[in-house]
C-alpha cells in the first residue's frame, strides 16, 4: 500500500475513528461516507469508538498474508464492538486463549511491513479484556 | 425477453499448465466449443469474458480485446469483446451478461468465456492477488487472507450447529471422488478424512485439503436464442433462471457470518424466475472454494436447513446417487479452480450432465440443473438454473 493510502486513513487506524449517523443512530466501522440504512438522507459524523468488544468468530492463520510471514501463527477475528459494528483485526494472546464470546479490548500495535526499508503499518489490535 | 439455450461447450484440462500460456488456454476452449456448436465465427455477435486478476497473474490487461485476437475475431470480424470481474464469480457473471444480451435481443449468438492463468506466478503473489477480493483497507491490511476468512466462517459453523471438522472433510473426499471420473479434473486421486485432517494447517479449523487449489484453465459456451438453437443441436440446452445479487464485501458486516446473503438472494431469484423450487433441481455445481463453502452452499440454495449441511454431506445425500449430487465434476477442490474459469466450467458440467454425457458422473434422468458461483467471501453470487426442457 502507498503512502498517501495508508496516510489518509490514519486516524481511523490509529484511533479507531468511525462514522456515525445522527438521522438512524447507526454506527459504522470501518467508516462510511453513505448510511445504507438512510441513504441520501443520512447524516454523518465522525466517531470516536471505545474499543472494547466481543469475538464474533475467529481463526488461526498458520498460511500468512504477504508482509505477516513473521508474525504466523496469529490469531484473526471478527469483533463486534459494543457500539454495535464489527471488524476484523488481530487478537495479541495465545492462541489456546482464544474464544467465541470472548471480550477484548483494543491496542496500539504494528500491524506489518512491507520490507526493511519499506513502509511500516502500524494500527490496531486488540488484546483479551 | 427472449428464452436462451447453449448449445456448445468447451474446456481445457484444468491443473498446472506449464507448457500452456494465457492465451493457449482460451484459444483452445473458445475453439471447441464452437467446433461443439457448430456455429461460424461470423455468426458471432459477442464475446463476453470472465477473469478475475490478469493484471496480477500475467500483468495483463485488455483480455477481451486480446482474447478476440488470438481467437481469429479481431482483425476481419472486429467482433465486441468485454471483460467481467467479480473475483472469483468473473466466469459466471460473464455467461449472465452473455444470456442477457441474447435474451435481450440485442445479439443472437454469444460466446462466453472465463479463463485464469495464475501459476506463472510465486504461490506468495498469487495468493495476495486472491486477497484483493477481501476489502483490502480493512481485512487485507489486518492480516486476512482468504483460507483465514471461511475459517472464521467455519468455526462460527461449528459453534453454532456442531458441524465437525470431519463434516468438512466429507465433502472434500466425495469431491476428490468424482474428480476421479472427470478427464479435465486437477486431481483425479481419492482421498480419505485422514488425508484432509492429517494436512497442514492453514488457516484453522482448515486444513490444505480443506482448500481449492491454485490452476490454470479456461472454459467457454455458447449461447444462442431458443429459437434457433435446434438449427445447430438436437440438444439445446435451456436457461430457465440467472440471476446475481451482492452482498457487503467483508465478512464482519454480514449480519449472520454463517449464511452467505448473496448466495441466498441468488437463489430465490433463480427458484422465482424458473418457477421452480429446489425439489426440482437434479443436481448442483456450487462454489466449494473451501469445504465450508460447500456446507453453507447448499444450505443457502434451499438444499439443506441451516446447521444440516455438514451432517448431510457426511451422511453421502450430496454424493452421486444421494438426494441432491453436489459437484458432480470434482467441485472446485478437484476439479481445480482457475478462478476466472470455474463459472463457465460449473456450466459445462451442468450441459454434460442434461446432454446425458458425462460418462461415470453421469446422474440417471438429469433434467435440471444449477449453477452457484461466487466471488469473495460472498460478495458477489451468480445462479444459474438450466433445463432440458424449453
Amino acid at each position: 500500500m502507498t503512502v498517501a493510502r495508508f496516510w489518509r486513513n490514519i486516524p481511523n487506524r490509529y484511533n479507531l475513528i468511525g462514522t456515525h449517523c445522527t438521522t438512524c443512530g447507526e454506527h459504522y466501522f470501518p467508516p462510511r461516507q453513505m448510511c445504507p440504512i438512510c441513504r441520501r438522507d443520512g447524516k454523518i459524523e465522525p466517531h470516536k469508538f471505545e474499543g472494547k468488544g466481543e469475538v464474533i468468530t475467529y481463526t488461526v492463520i498458520h498460511t500468512a498474508a504477504k508482509g505477516y510471514e513473521m508474525q504466523a501463527p496469529y490469531n484473526l477475528a471478527v469483533i463486534k464492538l459494543d457500539e454495535g459494528p464489527s471488524l476484523t483485526g488481530q487478537v495479541v494472546c495465545g492462541q489456546e486463549e482464544m474464544e467465541i464470546g470472548m471480550r477484548v479490548r483494543s491496542v496500539f500495535r504494528k500491524l506489518g511491513e512491507e520490507s526493511e526499508k519499506g513502509m511500516i503499518y502500524y494500527g490496531t489490535k486488540f488484546v483479551p479484556e | 425477453m427472449r428464452d436462451v439455450a447453449i448449445i456448445g461447450i468447451g474446456c481445457t484440462k484444468f491443473g498446472e499448465l506449464w507448457d500452456h500460456s494465457f492465451r493457449d488456454l482460451f484459444v483452445e476452449a473458445g475453439v471447441s466449443a464452437i467446433e461443439d456448436s457448430g456455429i461460424q465465427g461470423e455468426e458471432i455477435d459477442s464475446l463476453y469474458v470472465g477473469n478475475m486478476s490478469g493484471g496480477r497473474f500475467v500483468e495483463q490487461e485488455h483480455i477481451g480485446s486480446l482474447i478476440a485476437d488470438y481467437a481469429g475475431l479481431a482483425s476481419t470480424l472486429n467482433v465486441p469483446a468485454t471483460r467481467v470481474e467479480a473475483a472469483c464469480a468473473s466466469g459466471g457473471l460473464a455467461l449472465r451478461q452473455a444470456i442477457l444480451s441474447v435474451a435481450s435481443g440485442y445479439d443472437n449468438v454469444v460466446v462466453a468465456a472465463g479463463a485464469e492463468k495464475m501459476t506463472d506466478v510465486g504461490m506468495n503473489t498469487a495468493t495476495d492477488a486472491l486477497a484483493a477480493a477481501a476489502d483490502r483497507e480493512w481485512e487485507g491490511i489486518m492480516g486476512a487472507t482468504f483460507p483465514g476468512l471461511y475459517a472464521m466462517i467455519a468455526r462460527l459453523h461449528m459453534h453454532k450447529h456442531g458441524t465437525t471438522s470431519e463434516q468438512l472433510a466429507a465433502a472434500s473426499v466425495k469431491n476428490h471422488h468424482n474428480g476421479t471420473m472427470n478427464p479435465i479434473a486437477q486431481f483425479r486421486n481419492e482421498i480419505t478424512i485422514d488425508t484432509v485432517l492429517n494436512s497442514n494447517m492453514v488457516a484453522d479449523p482448515l486444513h490444505m485439503f480443506d482448500c481449492s487449489p491454485i490452476s490454470d484453465g479456461a472454459s467457454a459456451v455458447v449461447v444462442v436464442a431458443a429459437d434457433i438453437a435446434k438449427k445447430y443441436t438436437d440438444t439445446p440446452v435451456y436457461v430457465k433462471a440467472a440471476t446475481q445479487a451482492s452482498a457487503p464485501i467483508s465478512l464482519h458486516d454480514r449480519a449472520d457470518i454463517t449464511t452467505l446473503d448473496s448466495s441466498v438472494v441468488a437463489g430465490q431469484r433463480a427458484y422465482k424466475m424458473a418457477g421452480m423450487t429446489p425439489d426440482d433441481i437434479d443436481m448442483v455445481e456450487v462454489h466449494d472454494c473451501f469445504t465450508i463453502a460447500e456446507i453453507c452452499a447448499i444450505e443457502d440454495l434451499g438444499f439443506f436447513k441451516k446447521g444440516d449441511g455438514g451432517r448431510a454431506t457426511e451422511a453421502g445425500e450430496t454424493a452421486i446417487g444421494g438426494r441432491i449430487p453436489v459437484n458432480t465434476s470434482g467441485g472446485l477442490k478437484a476439479c481445480g479452480h482457475p478462478v476466472g474459469a470455474t463459472g463457465i466450467k460449473q456450466a459445462v458440467e451442468i450441459t454434460e450432465q442434461l446432454r446425458g454425457n458425462a460418462g461415470k458422473r453421469q446422474i440417471d434422468g438429469a433434467e435440471v440443473g444449477m449453477t452457484h458461483n461466487v466471488g469473495g467471501s460472498g460478495g458477489t453470487a451468480v445462479v444459474h438454473i438450466l433445463s432440458r426442457n424449453r
